[in-house]
């Protein structure tokens, strides 16, 4: 932990102002991912803003049906919200299913988005790793590397986003209102996080001294045909191995439309239209689920400790996809797997 | 003299343990306080070419930085760094010189005015190594093991493997039924909740009073005096409340030595607290590799054992347990043979943890049992009864009590072990897999000596001091009960001194014989102020206990009182008046009877569901009943606290828990217990706890201890049901579910 310079924003301009184009000042909403890796001096911020005041705790229905979350509504308040558990209940059940409540109580809608990787070597300043020192190597490759990606890996990188959060909202299509010094823009989720590729020191798109602002919601909800189910290595308060948000739409055994986004398993939560493609106008069936578990899995490749994963996302994949058809979500509080 | 003896207590300190009032080793101020943070070498092996401290030393409010070219001067001879209870070999020494040993070793102390001022200055020390060759893994030593040393005394010699007994080779050669597997336990770290810290008050005229996290306060004090060359009475150590020893504590720590280093240099008070990941630098238990082989003939019983063991330890101390005793012990065999060896690493000297030896061979053992029980289509529990012995099977002798028998026969029947389909994979409920395992556990039943001082007020308050610790198991609280109990007082009148060197002499509390050492400790001292009572009520005028022997009274409601006559009492106020006192005190030492023509255990009987997704490999253990028998159960609700507390650790032994280690750089990587799996609440459902009946005539009281046989047998008989749900048997721990996915 180094000494650092602590203010707090009192509107979301003076925030964007105060980072002032430096590079290492450091939003902090709730804190939990940020002062740890200060702690272990990953993180060495030369100043570090508060935005716990800033007015974007939120949460409001948009004109066109949709909902939108602000950047500081804390976790737990956005899963028992009315409005969500009714119509996005699978996105309660995905925060339901990360870190504990007490992490829950504190982590915020932007903070959660913006969480980094857990991979042991990016902690660990001791180690070599690019994500934290850009052309010292990667460690995990030949390393312990048991919870690393299987898809959209890099030569420089195979970390995963270890957000559960996320990735209900990418199956849910949000977008991510951001503000910086240049204006707002609106980012689909899909381009909000990046594969690792040569820079992977680089989790997302977000430019230097852009903020977060909210989290939109479109209307649909898939709230009568959803689950989200994690694998992990302890019933509750572990990372996932493979976890998967699913949402259908049936007309009667017929995938009108069927939508899955997988976590655990690379740099950011993984969508694959292809794949989704294999379900539309089929029976939701066994067969129909393998075949696209197969496509969203055609590219994978494990590494010494990983490649478990592979089967697993298979078998995840087949098994929510029922969990969604059948209607009967993956509960987070009885842990027997639906 | 009954009671609170056997009664369910609470805590007598859960509530200065819940508000806080409970103070633990870094929550003692003094003025002037200064605050250490440890710099960890980031190499597992080469030494320290040179140290920058400027960048440390020009943060405002800086006071020192300590490394081996400025520390205070330390002894320079093994012998000195040896505690009570060190392994062979040459102890490490904290900031002793530029080699370096092991990753995350303390290299430097930075000493400032606040502890977060401490640690960003701690993180600014620029270090230059030359590197060395290390090894940390076990399988890379495959070939350079040593076998464990001959014992010198008999002391060593009981770590060391049972001598052979007939011709286990052709024995096993020509058995009916043969089962021979390896297993495999990862090395094991103890994870206890509050981290090792040492306050050292550094007091006017060098004396020293130092707040340590420890399972032995006058160990330390020992060793603090050998390593600084201090006299006894100059350095007193404090540890009146800890957060979770599991056997972390039974030697002095690093942060020991660097607070007392500071304190030493800078003449002030220091507190040095571990961060978690340095936590991982200290004892853990060592990674265990062992091939067992059964031979059994039709009938069930066995022809041969052959248990071979290669444990870890570090390059400068012979660190290891029993391991292979407990299947020489346990089961009847005629022909039996036992091995083992180290492996020498570029790690810190591996530890006792809980149940240290036991909890890992029994585990193979257990395991390797439920396999030969399958090969020869009986049912485990069968098995177990048919190579039952009533006889310690390595010394031919009979045990004090051993009522496993019991064990096995309530704990199957609370569990319903009778309706087990013996098939694997033939149990479901609901989808699930359903998997039932049992398996025995086996530990000792030791008694230490021990001193105890009581004093008794006239108006019926006692003070009971000794030296041992509570470290975490409720040893307060039995201690009050048995002494209420023995001077006839309410619970309420007792109050306990303990963890503090000043106290009268007491071993480190391990080997879970705590609890029969102090306990009869205090009824040894009890006696004596009862009969010092009655000396002087016998010079009282017309006094009713005239003719009556010091073994016929006894100590109740306030009153001396003849056994034999109810009638004849005196007062004790009454005594302490007529002998011009106001109150009597005692301090008498107590050692255990000496008695080896018997055998002294404490057993346990584990039965285990497991409710597994077919599809998905995750594995919940559902149900879990354990029978212990440890002989007089002191407190019921402190002692099954242990039984439970042992079973969630089983839990994660068989499940969860591994220390990752990245050997290129011989470094531990889930260095915090986000990583490193524990059980959570919800890996925990319903766990019943038994304790059948043992009457043991060893000590007066008859208690044998029960810290550690809940863990013993725990991850077997959780291996087991893995196997009989799934059909497919694990033999490495923990059983992830990677291990067992795709058995559908
Ligand atoms: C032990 C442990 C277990 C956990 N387990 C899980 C789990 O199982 N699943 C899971 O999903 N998560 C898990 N988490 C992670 C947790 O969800 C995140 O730490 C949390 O969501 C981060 O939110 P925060 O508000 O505390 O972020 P902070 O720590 O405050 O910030 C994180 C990052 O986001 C930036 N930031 C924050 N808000 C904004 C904003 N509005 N605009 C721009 N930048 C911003 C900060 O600058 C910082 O870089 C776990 C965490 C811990 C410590
Ligand atoms: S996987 Fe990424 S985060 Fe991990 S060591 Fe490699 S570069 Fe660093």
């Amino acid at each position: 932990m180094i000494n650092f310079q602590y203010v707090q924003a009192t509107d979301v301009a003076d925030a964007v102002r105060q980072t002032d184009g430096d590079p290492r000042a450091r939003f902090v909403a709730g804190g939990t991912n940020l002062i740890d890796l200060m702690k272990m001096e990953v993180e060495q911020p030369t100043r570090v803003i508060d935005i716990t005041r800033l007015p974007l705790r939120q949460v409001e229905p948009t004109p066109s049906g949709g909902l939108r979350i602000g950047a500081l509504v804390p976790n737990t308040d956005l899963a028992y919200h009315p409005l969500v558990e009714e119509r996005y209940p699978v996105l309660s059940s995905a925060i339901m299913a990360g870190a504990s409540q007490q992490l829950r109580n504190m982590a915020s809608t932007g903070g959660n988005l913006l969480q980094r990787t857990r991979c042991a070597y990016f902690y660990d300043v001791a180690t070599p790793c690019n994500k934290r020192t850009p052309g010292t190597g990667c460690s995990a490759i030949e390393g312990l590397n048991r919870g690393h990606a299987i898809l959209g890996t890099s030569q420089a990188c195979i970390a995963v986003h270890p957000s559960d959060m996320c990735v209900a909202m990418m199956m849910l299509d949000a977008t991510v209102h951001v503000t910086g010094p240049t204006g707002d823009r609106v980012v689909p989720f899909a381009d909000f996080h990046r594969l690792p590729g040569d820079a992977p020191q680089r989790d997302t798109n977000l430019n230097p001294g852009e903020i977060i602002t909210a989290v939109e919601l479109p209307p649909k909800g898939f709230a009568s045909h959803h689950t989200y189910l994690k694998i992990r290595d302890r019933l509750s308060y572990a990372f996932a191995l493979v976890a998967i948000a699913a949402g259908l739409d049936l007309d009667g055994d017929t995938i009108k439309e069927g939508r899955f986004a997988l976590g655990g398993i690379a740099h950011k939560p993984w969508r694959d239209p292809k794949a989704e493609a294999v379900l539309r106008g089929q029976p939701a069936n066994a067969a129909t689920f393998t075949r696209a578990a197969d496509v969203l899995l055609r590219d994978a490749r494990g590494y010494k400790y990983n490649t478990f994963k592979i089967d697993l996302a298979r078998r995840c994949i087949v098994r929510a996809l029922g969990q969604a058809a059948r209607a009967t979500p993956q509960s987070q509080s009885h842990k027997k797997i639906a | 003299m009954a009671g609170y003896i056997g009664t369910s207590q609470s805590r007598i300190d859960g509530v200065k343990k819940v508000t806080g009032a409970a103070k633990y080793a870094a929550e003692f101020n003094a003025p002037g306080l200064a605050y250490g943070s440890i710099v960890a070498s980031t190499i597992a092996k080469g030494r320290i070419v040179h140290i920058d401290t400027s960048g440390a030393k020009r943060v405002p409010s800086v006071i020192d930085v300590i490394t081996h070219q400025n520390r205070p001067s330390m002894a320079d001879n093994d012998k000195a760094y040896k505690d009570d209870v060190a392994p062979l070999g040459s102890p490490f020494r904290p900031l002793y010189d530029n080699r370096v040993m092991f990753n995350g070793q303390p290299i430097a102390l930075v000493v400032a005015e606040t502890s977060e001022v401490a640690r960003d200055a701690a993180s600014r020390i620029r270090v230059e190594y030359t590197e060395e060759p290390h090894v940390t893994n076990l399988f890379q030593q495959l070939d350079a093991t040593i076998s464990v040393p001959q014992p010198t005394n008999p002391s060593e010699a009981v770590f060391t493997p049972p001598s052979a007994r007939g011709t286990p080779e052709q024995a096993l050669a020509s058995a009916a039924v043969r089962h021979e597997g390896t297993y495999y336990v990862p090395i094991e770290n103890h994870n206890a909740m509050e981290l090792f810290t040492a306050t050292a008050v550094y007091e006017p005229g060098g004396k020293l009073t130092v707040y340590n996290k420890t399972q032995g306060v006058q160990n330390v004090q020992r060793y603090v005096c050998g390593v600084f060359g201090m006299k006894p009475e100059d350095v007193r150590v404090l540890s009146p409340f800890m957060g979770g020893g599991f056997g972390s504590g039974l030697r002095p720590n690093f942060e020991v030595v660097l607070a007392v280093q500071a304190a030493l240099a800078l003449r002030r008070p220091v507190r040095v607290v571990l961060t978690r990941p340095q936590m991982y630098a200290l004892g853990y238990r060592p990674a265990m590799l062992q091939r067992i082989a059964i031979g059994a003939n039709s009938g069930g019983t066995l022809d041969a054992i052959t248990h071979d063991v290669i444990t870890v330890t570090s390059q400068n101390e012979t660190f290891f347990r029993q391991e292979t005793g407990w299947s020489a012990l346990l089961y009847k065999s005629a022909n039996a043979t036992y091995a083992h060896r180290l492996a020498r690493l570029d790690r810190p000297t591996s530890s006792d943890q809980r149940a240290p030896g036991a909890a890992t061979a029994v585990y193979a053992l257990e395991c390797a049992m439920d396999e030969l029980a399958v090969a020869l289509k009986i049912d485990p529990l069968d098995l177990r009864m048919r190579c039952y012995s009533d006889r310690d099977q390595i010394r031919d002798r009979p045990y004090s009590s051993k009522a496993l028998r019991e064990c096995y026969a309530q704990g199957a029947a609370a569990f319903g072990w009778d309706k087990r389909n013996p098939a694997p994979r033939s149990m479901r409920d609901d989808g699930d897999l359903v998997g039932w395992g049992m398996a025995t556990g086996v530990w000792d039943a030791t008694q230490m000596p021990i001193t105890v001082r009581i004093a008794l007020s006239a108006i019926g308050h006692a003070e009971v001091a000794c030296a041992t610790s509570d470290i975490g198991t409720g040893t307060y609280t039995i201690m009050a009960q048995v002494a209420a109990d023995s001077l006839g007082i309410p619970l309420e009148n007792v109050s306990i001194k303990l963890g503090d060197s000043a106290l009268p002499p007491s071993p480190v509390e391990g080997g879970s014989w705590i609890a029969a050492s102090v306990s009869n400790g205090i009824a040894t001292t009890a006696a004596a102020i009862r009969e010092n009572l009655l000396q002087i009520a016998k010079t009282m005028p017309n006094t009713p206990l005239a003719n009556v022997g010091p073994d016929d009274v006894a100590l109740a409601g306030g009153d001396l009182v003849s056994r034999l006559d109810a009638t004849r009492a005196v007062a004790i106020v009454d005594v302490m008046q007529h002998g011009g006192i106001d109150r009597i005190a005692q301090e008498k030492t107590t050692s255990p009877v000496q008695d080896e023509d018997r055998a002294h255990n404490t057993h346990s009987a584990t039965f285990a569901e497991v409710k597994v997704d077919e599809q998905l490999g995750v594995i919940r253990v559902a149900r879990v009943v354990s029978a212990v028998a440890a002989g007089r159960i002191l407190n019921t609700k402190t002692a099954a606290s242990q039984i439970l507390g042992s079973v969630v650790w089983g839990i994660g032994m068989a499940l969860q828990e591994e220390t990752l280690i990245d050997h290129r750089f011989g470094r531990v990587m889930n260095a915090n217990i986000a990583e490193y799996h524990v059980p959570v609440n919800a890996d925990v459902y319903d766990i019943k706890v038994i304790f059948v009946d043992e009457p043991d005539d060893s000590n007066p009281l008859g208690v044998k201890g029960l810290g550690e046989i809940g863990l013993v047998g725990v991850a077997a008989a959780i291996a087991n049901a893995v196997y009989h749900a799934t059909g497919k048997r694990v033999r490495d721990l923990p059983i992830t579910l990677d291990k067992v996915i795709g058995v559908a």
